[in-house]
């Protein structure tokens, strides 16, 4: 009887003291590569195409984003031509007044080093694209970087 | 009595506390490595500017209809085969390079291509021109583009490698760490002057 007992109460609880420490590696882990979501995508997140001869994207502060695809909301249609800026769809049309708005945010040095970024969704048609590269011509924002996941390039 | 020690500090909810910050930063973190095909957009012209009129063979003529086909020189191709299309026209060296500030830059005395009289004289005066329909797919497009990349990328690793040793995303990258660096400078400006990137883009058909 009492043999039982004895073998019931030596059962040692887990030492669980370095747990906190584990957690918290894991933590600044995460504190260290996260970079907040700026804005709420309104519209799928685009599947980007993937390209080999991709370069990063430095300075993200200067680099401001297009967004292009299909709207999550109904009332936008099905097509995969709608343009988010910031939180908002908009049009080609929208877009100087975007990028004025993003260079009024950095000093005036900086501005020639501004890239705008356009994700856009592998279904996405050239003639959007080509309107917002017009509209951004006229407001001289020539350094653009079309959005591409690194791969082969050719399917 | 009085002295008695401190009781510690139950530190047993720091990992709660900790679970909850880093389920947080889980739930919010993206892990996008924004990386995307850089391009440089051409000015926009004055409104009495007249183009140059540039020989008919300098031109690499890239053609994408709205069915994502490619018709490249007035022939159809597949993408696959554009990029070795686009360094045979590149590559081509068949004539005298543009006279910049005066100064003539002669025949391409490093190209390995044809040297065919119906080709480009040289690459600094090789053009590509893309054109795409409004309707053709962004997708096909960047994939257009991006080969087209890979043809310069392939033309200047192999000058790079031919007069210094060193692939040249090595040589930018060695360049990008050490921008001081006079001689490393001015290595990376001579291959890509050698093989400047002239791809254009047209005005898309309806």
């Amino acid at each position: 009887m009492s043999k039982f007992r004895k073998k019931k109460k030596g059962m040692p609880a887990v030492n669980t003291a370095a747990l906190p420490d584990i957690v918290f590696m894991l933590l600044f882990f995460f504190m260290v590569t996260t970079t907040m979501r700026e804005t709420d995508l309104k519209i799928d997140a685009p599947r980007l195409p993937s390209a080999s001869e991709v370069k990063k994207l430095e300075h993200k502060s200067l680099v401001s984003t297009i967004y292009v695809g299909k709207a999550k909301d109904a009332k936008y249609g099905t097509s995969y031509n709608r343009i988010q800026l910031n939180d908002k769809i908009g049009t080609a049309e929208d877009v100087p007044a975007f990028i004025i708005n993003a260079r009024s945010k950095v000093s005036e040095a900086e501005v020639p080093f501004m890239t705008t970024s356009i994700k856009a969704d592998k279904e996405s048609s050239v003639g959007t694209i080509t309107d917002i590269r017009l509209k951004l011509r006229d407001v001289n924002a020539l350094k653009i970087s079309y959005s591409a996941s690194k791969g082969s390039g050719v399917n | 009595m009085a002295r008695r020690e401190n009781p510690e500090i139950n530190a047993g909810s720091m990992a709660d506390i900790a679970f909850l910050l880093l389920i947080f930063f889980l739930v919010t973190t993206t892990m996008n490595v924004d990386s995307g095909v850089s391009k440089k957009l051409s000015e926009k012209p004055p409104a009495d500017y007249v183009p140059p009129i540039i020989k008919e063979k300098n031109i690499f003529e890239v053609n994408i209809n709205r069915n994502n086909e490619l018709l490249v020189e007035g022939d159809r191709m597949e993408i696959k085969d554009l990029k070795d299309a686009a360094i045979a026209f590149i590559d081509n060296g068949g004539g005298e390079g543009k006279v910049e500030n005066g100064v003539k830059t002669g025949p391409c005395n490093y190209c390995k291509g044809e040297k065919s009289v119906s080709s480009s004289d040289h690459p600094n005066k090789a053009i590509i021109s893309v054109q795409s329909d409004r309707g053709t797919e962004y997708g096909t497009y960047l994939t257009v583009q991006n080969e087209l990349l890979r043809a310069y990328s392939e033309l200047r690793n192999r000058l790079s490698l031919q007069k210094y040793n060193k692939p040249f995303a090595e040589l930018e990258e060695a360049y990008k760490d050490d921008k001081e660096n006079e001689a490393l400078k001015k290595k990376v400006e001579d291959i890509k002057t050698s093989y400047p990137q002239i791809i254009s883009d047209a005005e898309p058909t309806n």
